[in-house]
C-alpha cells in the first residue's frame, strides 16, 4: 500500500533490465517488494543486485514480451504474492529505422515488442491493479510519440499507440482507484541509444526517474523527461508541416 | 456500490464494495462468502489513514446497526451508533460516555476497534476499560459474545484496538459515567515554555480530571514550544439557562477544492497565533458545554478539506515518562522541515490495558496535524519515528498513513501475541484492510 505521503511499498517493473525503469525504482525507493520481470540474462541479475539492498524483497520473474498468452499469468502470479502499488511499463526496442524503410519484416518485428508487448503488459497490469482497487501504471512513451519525423517514426509509431492506450486507459479507470502516467523521455542516455548522435536537450536516466516519481506522487497523467520538453513539444505539435519539416529533426 | 474511499486525512485512496447491512445475520452472509480480498468493518471513517478502507475487497457499512437501550449506568448500542446520537440519549439521562474523543462524529464500534482515548486517560483509561460485552461476528461467520474476564478474554482483548482485523463488532456494551450537567467546568492556564506546561501538566495529573494542552508549533511571535492547558471538570449543578444538550448548529463548511498552497507556514502561523491569543487567555472554572468542551472542531463541517488535493497525515505517537525531551525534539524538527502543524495537541496518559494492540502507555503523547503534500515530511517522520522507537515509545494506528511494518513490530511487543489470536479468530483470512496490507499486520513477527 502506498503511504500518505506518497511512499512505495511495491514495485513491479516489465523490462527488469532498464535502466531508465531501475533507476525509477531507485528514485521510488519501495518499502517492501521489488519485481523486475524480463528475459533471463546477465542485465537482469545485475539490476537485480543493484537493488538488493533498496528494498526486503527483490525478485526476478522471467517474462518476454513476445510470447503473448504467458504475460496473463506471469503478471496474476507476481500479484498473487502481494499487492503492486506501482507498475511500471519500460520493455521496449529502438531498432534502426534505416533498416526499417528496406525491411519491413524488422519494422514489425520492432512493434511487437515496443507496441504490442508493453500494450499487452499495460493491460494485464491495469485490470490486476483495479482488482487490487488502488495502485498506479506508468508507460513509458516517448517524444517520438509526439509527431512523426523522417529519423524514427516506424518508433514513433509504436510508441504513438501505446501512448494513446495510456491515456485511455487513465480515462478508463477513473473512479477504480488506479491512475495513470504516461510518460514521454526525449532523448536518454542509455544502452538503448548509446552510439547515437545525441539530441538537444539530452538527459540521464535518473533525470526521468525523479520526474516520474514526482508524477506518480502528484497523480499527474502525463509527465515530460526532461521538464522543459513539455514546452517544446508544444510548440513542435503545433508547427505547420511545411516549417517543421524544413527544421533539422530527421 | 464500489466506492473511492480515503480516511480523514484524505491522503490514502482506494476503491472497495461498499456494502450496508441491516442486522446480524447480513453480517454473517457476507462473512461466510467472503471475496478473496475480503471484508472490514467501516464507521464514519474518521481515522486518519487507510485502517477503514479495504481496496479491491468489500467494506461493510454499520450504520443501520444503531439500536441503544439503557438500563441504569449499563449502555448498550449497535455498532454503528454515533457518539454524538449517543452523547444526546445519555445527558438526557444524567449520563455521559466515559471516554470521547476530539470528534463526537464516529461509531461506538470505532472507539472499540482503536482503543478510543480522551483527555482523562491518566484517570479513566481507554474505551476498552470501560467495555463490559462486545458482540462480535468472527472470521467463521460465528456471532459470539465476548467479555474482558470470562468468556474469551484473549479474544475481547485482541478485538479492543483489534482495526477491524478480528471480525465485525456488532454491538458494544460499557458501563456510562453518571454527570451532574450538561456542562463543563474549564480552566485555562498559557504557558511561555514548554518545561513549565509540561511540569504544570504532570502536578494536573492528580487533581484533574480532564487534561490537555495546546501547543504553537510555530511560535511566529513567541517561542515554539509555548502552550495552553486546559483542565476541567463536570460542572456540578445543572447550569440556569443552559440546554440540557448541545443543540445541532448549521455548520459552516470548508470547500471541496482547497489548491494545496493555502496552508502556508505563514497562514498556518497566523492560526497558531490567533489561538494562541484567543483561546490563551487565563480562564478559571469558566463554564462551557459539553460539545464545545470536548468536540470544538465538530462545529466546522470538513475541515480537513483545508489541506488540498494531498490531504494530511496526523503524526500521533507516545513516549514514556523518562523520554519527556522526544516532545521538545518532535517540534523541532517538524519546525526545520518547514512542516507547520494546524493543530498540535499534548496530552498524558496514565496506565494502558490489556489489549496487545492498544495505543497508550504512561508517559507524553502529542498529536500533529501535518500537510501531507510537504516533501520533507517522509524523511523528517522517518527519523522521528526512530528517535520515538528508540525511546520505548510507539504510534497511533488510527491515525496513521505513514509507518512501515519495522516500525509496529518494534512499538507494538506483543503483536505477536496479538497475531495468533487473530489468526485462531479469522483462520480463513476474511478481514483486511488496506493498514492491514502496508504493515503487514498479518505476516510472521520475523521475516
Ligand atoms: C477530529 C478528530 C479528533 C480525534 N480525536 C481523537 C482522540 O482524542 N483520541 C483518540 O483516541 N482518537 C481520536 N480520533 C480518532 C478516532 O476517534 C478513531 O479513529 C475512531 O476509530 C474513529 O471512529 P470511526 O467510527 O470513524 O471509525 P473508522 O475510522 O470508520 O474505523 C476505525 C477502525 O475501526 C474499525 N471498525 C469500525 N467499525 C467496526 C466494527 N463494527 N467492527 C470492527 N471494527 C470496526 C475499522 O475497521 C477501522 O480499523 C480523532 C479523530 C478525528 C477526526
Ligand atoms: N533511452 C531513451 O532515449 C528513451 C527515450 C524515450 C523512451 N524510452 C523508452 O524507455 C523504455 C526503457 O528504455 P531504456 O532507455 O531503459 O533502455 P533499455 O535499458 O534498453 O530498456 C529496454 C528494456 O526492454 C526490454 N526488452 C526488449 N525486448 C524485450 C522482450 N522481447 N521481452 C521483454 N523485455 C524486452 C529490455 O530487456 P533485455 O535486457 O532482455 O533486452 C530492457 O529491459 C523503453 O520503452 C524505451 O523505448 C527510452
Amino acid at each position: 500500500m502506498r503511504s500518505g505521503l506518497g511512499g512505495v511499498d511495491s514495485v513491479l517493473l516489465i523490462g527488469g533490465s532498464s535502466e531508465i525503469g531501475v533507476a525509477i525504482i531507485e528514485a521510488m525507493a519501495p518499502r517492501q517488494r521489488i519485481v523486475l520481470a524480463g528475459r533471463p540474462s546477465g542485465e537482469l541479475d545485475a539490476a537485480a543486485a543493484r537493488l538488493a539492498t533498496l528494498a526486503p524483497r527483490v525478485d526476478t520473474v522471467d517474462f518476454d514480451a513476445l510470447d503473448l498468452d504467458s504475460h496473463g499469468r506471469t503478471l496474476a502470479g507476481i500479484f498473487g504474492d502481494g499487492d503492486i502499488d506501482v507498475v511500471v511499463i519500460a520493455a521496449g526496442v529502438l531498432g534502426d529505422q534505416t533498416v526499417f524503410e528496406t525491411d519491413p519484416r524488422a519494422a514489425i518485428e520492432m512493434t511487437r515488442v515496443t507496441y504490442t508487448g508493453a500494450a499487452s503488459a499495460a493491460l494485464h497490469g491495469a485490470a490486476l491493479l483495479r482488482r487490487q482497487g488502488h495502485g498506479h501504471l506508468v508507460i513509458l512513451s516517448s517524444v517520438a510519440a509526439d509527431r512523426p519525423r523522417p529519423a524514427n517514426f516506424v518508433y514513433g509509431s509504436a510508441k504513438s499507440g501505446l501512448d494513446a492506450l495510456g491515456r485511455g486507459l487513465s480515462q478508463a479507470l477513473t473512479g477504480t482507484g488506479v491512475d495513470v502516467t504516461v510518460v514521454r523521455p526525449g532523448f536518454v542516455r542509455t544502452r538503448m541509444t548509446r552510439g547515437l548522435t545525441e539530441a538537444p536537450l539530452s538527459t540521464d536516466a535518473d533525470v526521468v526517474a525523479a520526474i516520474t516519481a514526482r508524477a506518480v506522487r502528484k497523480r499527474q497523467r502525463i509527465a515530460y523527461a526532461p521538464a522543459p520538453l513539455k514546452y517544446v513539444m508544444g510548440v513542435i505539435k503545433a508547427l505547420p508541416e511545411p516549417i517543421f519539416r524544413r527544421l533539422p529533426l530527421s | 456500490m464500489r466506492t473511492s474511499l480515503t480516511g480523514w486525512g484524505r491522503s490514502t485512496h482506494s476503491v472497495a464494495d461498499v456494502v450496508p447491512v441491516n442486522d446480524t445475520g447480513e453480517v454473517v452472509e457476507l462473512v461466510q462468502s467472503a471475496p478473496e480480498r475480503g471484508i472490514l468493518a467501516r464507521g464514519m471513517g474518521r481515522s486518519y489513514g487507510d485502517a477503514a478502507s479495504n481496496g479491491g475487497g468489500i467494506v461493510i457499512d454499520t450504520a443501520a446497526l444503531n439500536d441503544v437501550t439503557v438500563d441504569g449506568t449499563t449502555v448498550r448500542v449497535g455498532a454503528g451508533v454515533v457518539l454524538a446520537d449517543l452523547i444526546d440519549e445519555l445527558l438526557r439521562r444524567g449520563l455521559f460516555v466515559p471516554v470521547t474523543p476530539g470528534t463526537s462524529q464516529v461509531t461506538v464500534a470505532g472507539l472499540v476497534a482503536t482503543d478510543v482515548h480522551g483527555k482523562n486517560h491518566h484517570v479513566d483509561g481507554s474505551w476498552g476499560h470501560h467495555v463490559t460485552s462486545i458482540d462480535i461476528v468472527d472470521g467463521t461467520g460465528a456471532l459470539r459474545t465476548l467479555t474482558p474476564d470470562d468468556a474469551d478474554p484473549d479474544d475481547f482483548w485482541a478485538s479492543v484496538a483489534g482495526m477491524g482485523l478480528t471480525g465485525v463488532i456488532t454491538s458494544v456494551t460499557f458501563t456510562a459515567i453518571e454527570v451532574p450537567s450538561a456542562h463543563m467546568r474549564v480552566t485555562t492556564t498559557p504557558f511561555r515554555d514548554l518545561d513549565d506546561l509540561m511540569q504544570a501538566m504532570r502536578e494536573a495529573d492528580r487533581g484533574a480530571r480532564y487534561s490537555v494542552a495546546w501547543i504553537d508549533s510555530v511560535g511566529l511571535t513567541g517561542p515554539l514550544g509555548r502552550g495552553i492547558m486546559s483542565t476541567a471538570e463536570h460542572a456540578a449543578a445543572p447550569v440556569h439557562g443552559a440546554h440540557a444538550a448541545p443543540k445541532p448548529r448549521a455548520r459552516p463548511s470548508i470547500p471541496d477544492i482547497v489548491p494545496s498552497g493555502v496552508l502556508s507556514r505563514l497562514s498556518v502561523g497566523a492560526f497558531n497565533e490567533m489561538w494562541w491569543r484567543v483561546s490563551g487567555r487565563p480562564r478559571t472554572d469558566a463554564i462551557e458545554s459539553i460539545g464545545s468542551y470536548f468536540h470544538p472542531l465538530d462545529g466546522v463541517a470538513d475541515w480537513n478539506r483545508i489541506y488540498g488535493r494531498a490531504g494530511m497525515v496526523q503524526y500521533q505517537f507516545v513516549v514514556p515518562d523518562d523520554a519527556s525531551e522526544v516532545i521538545g525534539i518532535a517540534l523541532n524538527r517538524l519546525r526545520d522541515a518547514h512542516a507547520p502543524s494546524f493543530l498540535t495537541v499534548l496530552k498524558r496518559f496514565g496506565p494502558g490495558n490489556r489489549a496487545p494492540l492498544s495505543f497508550p502507555m504512561p508517559g507524553w503523547t502529542l498529536a500533529l496535524d501535518l500537510p501531507a503534500g510537504n516533501p520533507r515530511l517522509p524523511a523528517t517522520l522517518a527519523d522521528l519515528d526512530s528517535i520515538v522507537l528508540d525511546a520505548g515509545g510507539r504510534h497511533y494506528l488510527a491515525k496513521d498513513a505513514h509507518m512501515d511494518a519495522d516500525a509496529v513490530r518494534r512499538g507494538y511487543p506483543r503483536l505477536g501475541e496479538w497475531r495468533m489470536v487473530r489468526d485462531r479468530m479469522d483462520p480463513r483470512g476474511v478481514f483486511h484492510s488496506d493498514l492491514d496490507r502496508r504493515l503487514a499486520l498479518r505476516a510472521p513477527a520475523d521475516r
